[in-house]
């Protein structure tokens, strides 16, 4: 067995004899250079009295060693040292590790009263603190079928798990802010409990014709479908409950005599989920940046960490294993191929970079086309389903439906198709396997946000109006009285129908397609085989929905509770689903990238939902039927009049901050940061590029010098000194 | 669970939490998978015997079969934390502890990598050479002739390992270098688990 700093940390190349190629011919055999000489080296003193100063662990770790095999040494660093690292990180046996425990403890007695205290309190509280891991881990969302699935089907897998219990969780925090700040309030002082009462003033300075509102909750005999057809689309009976933004019709709550400012707690609530995403996403990332960081940027260290780390010491399956092996073996040759391949695009002719850059120049041009197909026709499906959907009468129950589903399933439609031609047109392209992969990614997450983005588009081209009576108003007050609620019963139908699509493909085409794998031997069928867990797709999914739920919150504020209770749905499917009717993934997945790119990709989601929130409450007229932004211009109003209610001083003060005077140099400043640190960064890795070289010229003068020495030794005569 | 937990002595459940990574409930269970391999009547001084290799190879975690292996580095792990004086790889239930202790998910990066180390090194002699290289690449890619790499293909790779982990030029991977490796790995710790 190897010896653990037996002794102190010799370096590498002077334990056994190798033969070193690029000095020394072959046929010299270098013995170990004499392991007392080595020592009285002054590099080799000066590092063991750094390591001893410094208490360095393998220092320690060799002199504990040395305990325990019962053999003095250099000078032992004093006593407290020792007792410093919890016996649980020691690289040793259960049998060694309780021997060096019973001699620090028989060594205890002999330290002074300070040491001893020292040490039995440093040990109780490491104690404590893994105690307290422990109960924490236990209340963790899930843990145990995490746990399990990471067992059972690797880590790549199981990231996926672990993202969707950290929406849940965003989710539900979401809707508690919502609720509590907003909801409850409103309620509350609705139903007059605890004493409380609502104001609503009348807006002035406004056209009567634009306060008209009266939603059509349902009255007198309707058939039952119609309540059905109002759950799934918003309308009804459930456009008046707290459901909607046309409830919130409330300019101030009184509890007693504390004045509650509804208009403001639902504004600042809405910045404050953003916010509160915003963060949470980025602490998240922070960490899984860095690894990513170092794993992209040191493109040398990939072959490493495909052969140390390649294999999942979790996989227990057999037939998980055997594809592992697989894999491994797969990307191992696409890895040197590709290099093969580099060398060969290197000495690519003119001609042919040519001909390969015209031919990604068409299929951009193409897969551009493709975006503006989806984009238009989710264009004229909203704007068709806008008009239409108020025909109740005239077509039937079912038509309706489809009707108003129509952008829904048009985008999920052109969520599905175009990332099909994507992935048929890339392999055309002709780059290198590893940034296809990320190519195609990229276009798919572009396809499945800019849809969202289009579909408000056409909304608000709705919305917006032309004539010179509705300018008054600032929106068309004939169709959209209440226009945040219709937006918000869009974003609502969006959600459920995304959620229904999760149901209906796991119930109606993962498990038939099993059961006729299972029991049918056609050839055709067993070669169409199982489905795959597509990661990146299932990901991309629910980052679409929480888009959706992003956006939807200020115009519909129960929205996080619905989306809470959809992902812990889909949490049980995806599992059901995974376990019976999916086989194991061919291609590796990275965990590390996975993690970052999530992230990145739900980053990218959230700003782009900064987007169309702030037009709606910076630039879009806020609606003079409803809600609790009736007599202000528009939902950001409030802030500036709320502003003028402060005193004076702190008024000059946000002025100022706000202004350009102090907006601009504070940018300047924090560029001159940023350049700092990438400089910083810059020099750093120069300089470690340069120790690196240096390391390698001074083993190799080491190595010379000695070879120097022993042949001198040999030819004066002196008796060698063992070898070590 | 409780069974269980009366055939292990509550000190010797401290003392082994005080010992490993591992906290009270893996340490039971473990306990309990270890007693089943063993024979009815030596279950209940399951601490102080010693399985043959045989048996422990039995754990799916590490199981053989016929002509597949779900682990391909069973016999490796067998070696290094066996302490059996004879030198057979039989396991005692300590030494399956410590197992599951440097495999479980507290186990720091720098223990990993120490006995990732020593796994890796199939002939024993402190540091990693192409012919350690080698071997391991060909358990990563499975048994077979069709799962190997050809020997062009295995020069390249492991010409490539060299050059990106061996800083002193060698041309052996030592344990510092291996170290240095690892701790800019991202997928390292997250793969040298074993969940039982």
């Amino acid at each position: 067995m190897s010896e653990f700093g037996a002794g102190a940390e010799l370096p590498g190349w002077v334990t056994e004899s190798r033969s070193r190629g690029e000095f020394f011919s072959p046929e010299e055999s270098h013995a170990a250079a004499p392991a007392g000489f080595l020592q009285e080296l002054p590099s080799y003193r000066s590092v063991l009295r750094r390591r001893a100063a410094a208490g360095d662990v393998q220092e320690r770790w060799g002199n504990l060693r040395g305990i325990a095999s019962a053999e003095r040494r250099e000078p032992q660093p004093d006593g407290g040292e020792r007792g410093a690292i919890p016996l649980w990180e020691l690289p040793f046996s259960i049998a060694e590790k309780r021997r060096i425990r019973d001699l620090q403890q028989g060594d205890i007695k002999y330290s002074s009263g300070w040491n001893h205290w020292k040490r039995t309190s440093s040990k109780s509280w490491k104690k404590a603190l893994k105690d307290i891991k422990e109960l924490s881990s236990y209340m963790q969302l899930w843990r145990h079928d995490i746990h399990s699935i990471e067992g059972k089907f690797g880590t790549g897998i199981q990231s996926y798990f672990s993202f969707l219990r950290f929406l849940v969780l965003l989710n539900f925090l979401m809707f508690i802010l919502m609720f509590s700040f907003v909801t409850l309030p409103a309620v509350i002082s609705n139903y007059g409990i605890f004493n409380s009462s609502s104001t609503k003033i009348s807006p002035n300075n406004t056209e009567p014709y634009c306060t008209v509102y009266t939603p059509s909750g349902n009255k007198g005999l309707v058939y039952f479908y119609t309540y059905l057809k109002d759950l799934l689309t918003g309308t009804g009976f459930l456009e008046v409950t707290v459901l909607f933004y046309g409830y919130y019709t409330i300019d101030a709550a009184w509890f007693s005599v504390l004045r509650y400012n509804l208009p403001l707690a639902y504004l600042l609530t809405t910045f404050a989920y953003l916010a509160l995403s915003f963060v949470w996403i980025i602490k998240r990332s922070v960490e899984r940046f860095r690894q990513h960081l170092v794993h992209d940027e040191d493109q040398f260290q990939s072959y490493c960490n495909k052969v140390f780390a390649g294999w999942d010491f979790c996989i227990t399956d057999l037939n998980a294993a055997r594809l592992k092996h697989r894999s491994l073996l797969y990307e191992l040759q696409t890895n040197l191929e590709e290099e093969r391949l580099k060398q060969k695009i290197a000495e690519r002719t003119m001609k042919e970079k040519l001909r390969i850059y015209s031919l990604r120049i068409f299929i951009n041009i193409i897969v551009i086309a493709v975006l503006s197909g989806c984009f238009y026709s989710i264009y004229r499906a909203t704007v068709f389903s806008q008009e239409n959907s108020s025909n109740i009468s005239i077509v039937g129950f079912q038509a309706n439906l489809l009707v108003q589903y129509l952008p829904s399933i048009v985008i999920t439609s052109a969520n599905f198709i175009a990332p099909q031609i994507f992935s048929f047109l890339i392999a055309f392209e002709d780059y290198s396997a590893a940034f296809e992969i990320r190519l195609t990614l990229i276009r798919c997450v572009f396809v499945r946000l800019a849809n969202v983005g289009v579909l408000l588009f056409s909304l608000w081209s709705q919305i917006h109006c032309d004539n010179d009576q509705c300018k008054a108003c600032g929106y068309d007050y004939e169709l959209y009285p209440c226009w945040e609620s219709a937006v918000g019963q869009e974003m609502y139908k969006l959600l459920i129908f995304d959620f229904m699509i999760i149901i209906a493909m796991t119930l109606f085409v993962d498990f038939p397609r099993k059961l006729l794998v299972t029991y049918c031997s056609w050839k055709l069928v067993q070669w169409w085989g199982l489905q795959e867990f597509g990661i990146s797709d299932n990901v991309l999914e629910i980052i679409y929905g929480q888009t959706i739920c992003w956006i939807g919150t200020f115009f519909s504020p129960l929205l996080p509770a619905i989306a809470t209770i959809k992902y812990f749905i889909i949490f049980y499917i995806k599992k059901i689903s995974l376990i019976h009717t999916r086989k194991p993934a061919s291609r590796p997945i990275r965990a590390s990238s996975s993690n970052f790119f999530f992230l990145a990709v739900l980053l990218i989601g959230l700003i782009l939902a900064f987007v169309p929130l702030g037009v709606s409450i910076a630039l879009i007229s806020s609606s003079k039927a409803c809600g609790p932004f009736r007599n202000f211009n528009t939902s950001w109003a409030i802030v500036p009049y709320t502003i003028l209610e402060f005193p004076i001083g702190l008024q000059k003060f946000l002025y100022g901050i706000a202004s350009e005077a102090f907006a601009v140099p504070f940018f300047v400043i924090a560029c001159l940061f940023m350049f700092y640190f990438i400089a910083l960064a810059g020099a750093h890795k120069r300089v470690v590029e340069q120790l690196r070289e240096q390391l390698v010229t001074e083993s190799r003068d080491k190595l010379f010098l000695l070879e120097k020495l022993s042949e001198a030794q040999k030819n004066s005569g002196k008796p060698q000194k063992a070898r070590s | 669970m409780g069974g269980s937990s009366s055939l292990l002595p509550q000190e010797a459940l401290g003392e082994y939490q005080e010992l490993t990574f591992l906290n009270k409930q893996e340490i039971l269970l473990a306990y309990k998978r270890f007693s089943e391999l063993l024979p009815r009547e030596q279950r209940e001084n399951a601490c102080s015997v010693r399985v043959p290799k045989s048996q422990i190879l039995t754990l799916p975690e590490l199981r053989p079969s016929p002509s597949r292996q779900a682990n391909p580095f069973q016999h490796r792990i067998c070696h290094v934390f066996s302490t059996s004086e004879d030198g057979d790889d039989s396991m005692s239930f300590e030494d399956f502890l410590d197992m599951l202790s440097v495999f479980s998910d507290a186990a720091t990066s720098d223990i990993k990598s120490r006995y990732a180390f020593r796994i890796f090194d199939f002939d024993d002699d402190g540091v990693l050479d192409g012919k350690d290289l080698e071997k391991l690449v060909n358990c990563l890619t499975g048994q077979g002739e069709e799962a190997r790499l050809s020997s062009i293909e295995m020069e390249q790779l492991i010409r490539n390992v060299l050059e990106e982990s061996d800083i002193d030029k060698d041309g052996t991977i030592n344990l510092s270098e291996f170290q240095h490796v690892i701790s800019r790995s991202p997928d390292f710790v997250s793969s040298f688990k074993i969940v039982l």
